[in-house]
């Protein structure tokens, strides 16, 4: 029997770290993960071995220049099962607004010399470039998700999608809904759960961050916002916020801006 | 002079510098026994934040810009809120003053925790990193775990997650946390005192090099209270301004080695962070943290910034108290939040995030809609410090070293720093050539 135990390696693409962050926020729970799994490479915490062979690499961040394409390849290579992990890594994260105009001008803008900055024009997903074997949504992701996963795959069985909306989420927590007593945009409807239903927990509107659900009535919602009173600028962005290139987001968006001209 | 190696040409490259948030490389000529050439490159592709809030609605602000910093969301979403309440002429109730103040408290807490004991303390003891460290000091390592996780809960109370968090609000919170879980966490933060005591004789016993620097320190100072929410910009030379007149003071420039903007003070690098808050606030900490620092033998202000781990703990400490006597008599508000009304105009915020000064300002047109923005954050203000300051020590620490010492001795220079790189820029990539 082979009792080497498996490889967990952790890359950062671009992005804020946050997600790497909610795992060693994990505490106790992460050390007794790092009992069962070889924790190789996982730059924020110590680790450093981006170049080895893992049986489950762990990505963060959204691919944003030319040499994270090559990198995204050799890990790609160099992984058993990949999981990407957060908004960045799953649509390209709030960075992502770029990819809508021309980020040359926005370059020009911010730096006197933009010679200097190296830019691929959009931020991407890393499905984009790569095959991806899970993908956990979430900005940040609920690092409990990402535990469960691991988890799942070292007993040897597939990790399970989140299934439901937000909205299935925050009735079963028995909040009260911001949509329908408060009139508030929220984004319920058309979220996939698996964060808590945070928001509507505080009383106000889910503003999307762990992107689309399954299922998306955008017609239906953005109708209703309109009759809350919102433009269609402000019921675009609220598709535009923190999953804008999520494709189910992104058509949404430019539908909610025609319907206003 | 020794110069046994000045001759050679060599590069090193170690991918990805550990134990910092973000990327970044340092190139490094040494010729005839002295530094010729030093750039810190801070590579963190930039993702263009200051650009693409403009045309969004303000409410839609603090979740933006918390995403600059996984590490710092509060710090972020605190100096635009500031910033917006003081241009729509609204004044937060003290309610909302102290609750704010004891989240912020949250975020130190975290941040602190997780620098000095998983970040930091590996370089001082020898070890790669924290894993490998917890073998051999497996209290310690799970001390600032249960800090880190307690500071998260403070965050949690206020903003349901410490990531990201979605409490705040301009005019508010979006809802007062419970008596009975304040109460819980009242119980913790009392019983997390003696830790924090504890913490400080611990990284005053750390083995320091010897390594004594003149540099400016630049905080906020406030009349009343040390200085996190909001204050007024200060420096050990005499620097006493409203934070509207930063840009008279601090110009910001490009190098072409880096993404990351440089700043400097009248043409000077500076340092901001606990080490020059300390430096410039101490007084204006309570009895208790001043006299258990003062047990330790070292004081303060100090010229060394590998006591930047210690000022960290003394900042540990002070939190735990400050959080405990704005959560003494807490009370449910009637309401947790005012609304509030946009108003055209030039919105400027400043607190200072755990690693120093984080500054903003925008343009807001009178829906409230951002015009326009600028963010300057506690790395980019440090970058040009930590380049004189990795020149300076290496010398000190004798330039005759391997390669490998010298890597790791700068490495640990610039840890002090506790760099966000991501705000700016994890890539210490080594070049060396001699």
């Amino acid at each position: 029997m082979n009792t080497q135990k498996p490889c967990l390696a952790v890359h950062k693409f671009s992005s804020c770290d946050g997600c790497q962050l909610a795992l060693l926020n994990l505490g106790e729970p992460l050390l007794d993960l790092a009992e069962l799994i070889d924790i190789i490479h996982f730059a924020e915490a110590g680790p450093m071995a981006p170049d080895r062979y893992a049986d489950i690499a762990l990505v963060e961040g959204s691919v944003a220049t030319e040499e994270d394409l090559q990198r995204i390849q050799s890990i790609r290579a160099n992984t058993g099962f990949l999981i990407s992990i957060g908004a960045c890594a799953t649509s390209g994260g709030v960075q992502a607004l770029r990819n809508m105009t021309d980020s040359n001008h926005w370059i020009k803008a911010i730096y006197a010399k933009p010679e200097y900055i190296s830019l691929l024009q959009d931020s991407t997903p890393i499905a984009q470039h790569v095959h991806v074997d899970f993908e956990i949504w979430g900005c940040p992701v609920n690092s409990e998700q990402v535990v469960t996963a691991v988890r799942d795959l070292l007993s040897g069985v597939k990790p399970a999608k989140e299934p439901a909306a937000l909205c299935l989420e925050c009735k079963r927590a028995g909040y009260s809904c911001v949509l329908v007593s408060k009139n508030e945009p929220c984004m319920g409807p058309v979220t996939l759960g698996g964060c808590g239903a945070l928001c509507p927990s505080l009383g106000r509107a889910c503003y999307s961050c762990y992107g689309p659900a399954e299922l998306v009535n955008d017609a239906a919602l953005s109708q209703r916002f309109t009759q809350a009173g919102l433009s269609s600028t402000a019921i675009k962005q609220r598709f535009h916020l923190m999953n804008s290139q999520a494709p189910a987001f992104e058509q949404a968006g430019q539908k909610a801006q025609s319907m206003g001209k | 002079m020794k110069q046994t190696n000045s001759h050679r040409d060599l590069r090193i490259n170690v991918p990805v510098l550990a134990r910092v948030e973000g990327e970044g490389a340092l190139e490094l000529d040494i010729s005839q026994g002295e530094i010729k050439n030093l750039k810190l490159r801070i590579f963190e592709p930039p993702r263009l934040f200051e650009k693409f809030v403009e045309g969004y609605h303000h409410t839609d602000l603090l979740d933006m810009v918390a995403r600059i910093c996984g590490i710092c969301p509060v710090a972020y979403q605190m100096s635009a809120v500031q910033a917006l309440e003081k241009l729509f002429g609204h004044t937060p109730t003290p309610w909302v003053s102290d609750m704010r103040r004891v989240m912020y408290c949250g975020e130190w807490l975290q941040s602190h925790s997780l620098h000095i004991h998983l970040l930091a303390a590996p370089d001082f003891l020898g070890f790669d990193n924290a894993i490998a460290m917890a073998k051999d000091f497996p209290q310690e390592v799970r001390r600032g775990l249960s800090l880190q996780g307690l500071g998260n809960d403070l965050m949690v109370l206020f903003g349901a997650r410490s990531v990201h968090p979605v409490g705040i609000c301009v005019g508010g919170f979006y809802h007062a946390p419970e008596a009975e879980k304040v109460a819980a966490i009242r119980a913790r933060l009392q019983a997390a005192l003696p830790q924090a005591e504890a913490l400080v004789h611990w990284c005053a016993g750390l083995k320091f090099p010897q390594d004594e620097q003149s540099f400016i320190s630049v905080a906020l100072r406030h009349p009343d209270e040390y200085a996190i929410y909001a204050g007024d910009l200060v420096s050990d030379q005499g620097l006493n301004v409203p934070i509207e007149d930063y840009a008279q003071h601090f110009q910001e420039f490009q190098s072409p080695h880096s993404t990351a903007l440089h700043a400097a003070l009248n043409g000077q690098p500076y340092l901001v962070g606990p080490l020059a808050r300390l430096n410039l606030n101490l007084e204006q900490l309570p009895d208790t943290v001043r006299s258990n620092l003062e047990a330790t033998g070292i004081t303060f202000p100090s010229k060394m910034m590998f006591h930047s781990i210690l000022a960290r703990a003394v900042e540990l400490h002070f939190i735990l108290l400050e959080a405990l006597r704005l959560l003494k008599d807490y009370e449910v508000p009637e309401q947790s939040r005012q609304i509030v009304e946009p108003v055209a105009g030039t919105a400027t915020g400043a607190s200072e995030a755990p690693r120093g000064l984080l500054w903003h300002q925008y343009q807001v047109d009178a829906e409230g809609r951002i015009q326009s923005a600028t963010i300057i954050p506690p790395t980019s203000q440090n970058q040009a410090r930590m380049e004189q300051d990795i020149a300076l020590s290496l010398q000190n620490y004798g330039l005759e070293h391997t390669d490998e010492q010298l890597r790791l001795h700068a490495e640990q220079v610039i840890r002090n720093y506790d760099p966000c790189i991501s705000c700016a820029t994890h890539f210490l990539q080594l070049k060396i050539r001699r």
